[in-house]
């Protein structure tokens, strides 16, 4: 997407370079026409808009992972994050717009196991997560995230004793949810770069817990 | 958002309060899942004043601002045959013209 060329199928400049209208499905046709709209008004400039997919896109499961490492090994800042999440996180120089949606930090403990979902959409703690996987969006997740939790989380490879209470989080409103994993036994003395490696994506949504050692590195 | 829209709707409920959600499906876009409609519930938390988005959806401004309740349900009270333990829960947000108070529902 990152060569222009103004083609005869091109109806408004440049902008939506490199895609054939003719492959483009109606979603995307909508969002096209939008965009052109909202430059052509004068809302915003095609700069902008690409500044902010490229804003989403530097988003990633790291930035999350960074805040767990932080929360496990300072139980100072893991009070203030489940307390104040947005001002514990300046903390941490995450600077984020003082608007909604607000987030909301939910611990896991060895009692008290937490799923997030968002049965009428999408919603994600993108600022700390990035985009949400595929399967997050999927109706299949949406709707048995809330009727069947155990089994969702038995798919990922997470089988809970009925001895932990499960608590799924639907994000209905302007709160995005994060799960604080519970730390897993046997990391004492990790750093926290150590430990941020164990904090998976998966298990800050909530269907899996964190890896237990250090992956293995890939070549 | 300002303060004063904030003040405009006063918390009814408190953290344990219970509360039955209620039905509807207002035209327009609304964020109360159908499937806890009707349902009894517990007030687990007072998440603050948001903007209603039934408004926000039809280009208004969303004042006056809506307490925001997360509100706790038993699975076994949603699911007529969830397969889990009765003290599996599942929390939502809701906004407070959502919400009525009902007394304790007998053996909960």
């Amino acid at each position: 997407m990152s060569e222009h060329h103004d083609g005869p199928q091109s109806h408004s400049g440049p902008a939506h370079s490199g895609m054939d209208d003719a492959r483009l499905d109606y979603y995307a046709r909508l969002t096209q026409a939008l965009e052109d709209l909202l430059v052509a008004k004068g809302v915003c400039t095609r700069r902008e808009v690409q500044q902010e997919m490229d804003r989403m896109d530097a988003r990633t499961p790291a930035g999350g992972a960074r805040v767990v490492a932080r929360a496990w090994s300072d139980a100072g800042f893991k009070a203030r994050l489940l307390a104040d999440p947005m001002t514990a996180l300046k903390e941490l120089g995450f600077s984020l717009p003082d608007t909604t949606p607000r987030l909301a930090v939910v611990e896991n403990t060895h009692r008290v196991h937490h799923l997030v979902v968002c049965t009428l959409c999408s919603c994600y703690p993108r600022m700390l997560l990035g985009r949400p996987p595929d399967w997050y969006k999927s109706l299949a997740y949406r709707s048995r995230a809330v009727t069947d939790p155990r089994g969702v989380m038995r798919e990922f490879g997470l089988e809970l004793s009925e001895g932990v209470e499960v608590r799924v989080l639907d994000s209905t409103a302007d709160l995005r949810y994060l799960v604080l994993p519970h730390r897993p036994a046997g990391t004492q003395g990790m750093t926290e770069a150590q430990l941020a490696k164990l904090v998976t994506r998966d298990s800050m949504i909530g269907v899996t817990e964190p890896l237990h050692s250090e992956p293995a590195r890939a070549g | 958002m300002s303060a004063r829209a904030l003040a405009d709707i006063a918390p009814r409920y408190q953290v344990g309060d219970w509360v039955r959600v209620r039905q509807g499906s207002p035209p327009g876009h609304f964020r109360t899942p159908q499937y806890v409609q009707g349902k009894p519930g517990r007030v687990a938390a007072l998440c603050g004043a948001f903007r209603n988005p039934e408004s926000l959806a039809r280009g208004g401004d969303g004042f006056p601002a809506q307490p925001l309740y997360r509100v706790e349900f038993a699975q076994t009270a949603l699911w007529g045959r969830y397969r889990g333990p009765a003290h599996d829960k599942l929390l939502l947000d809701l906004y407070q013209h959502w919400l009525e108070p009902i007394d304790e529902p007998e053996g909960a």
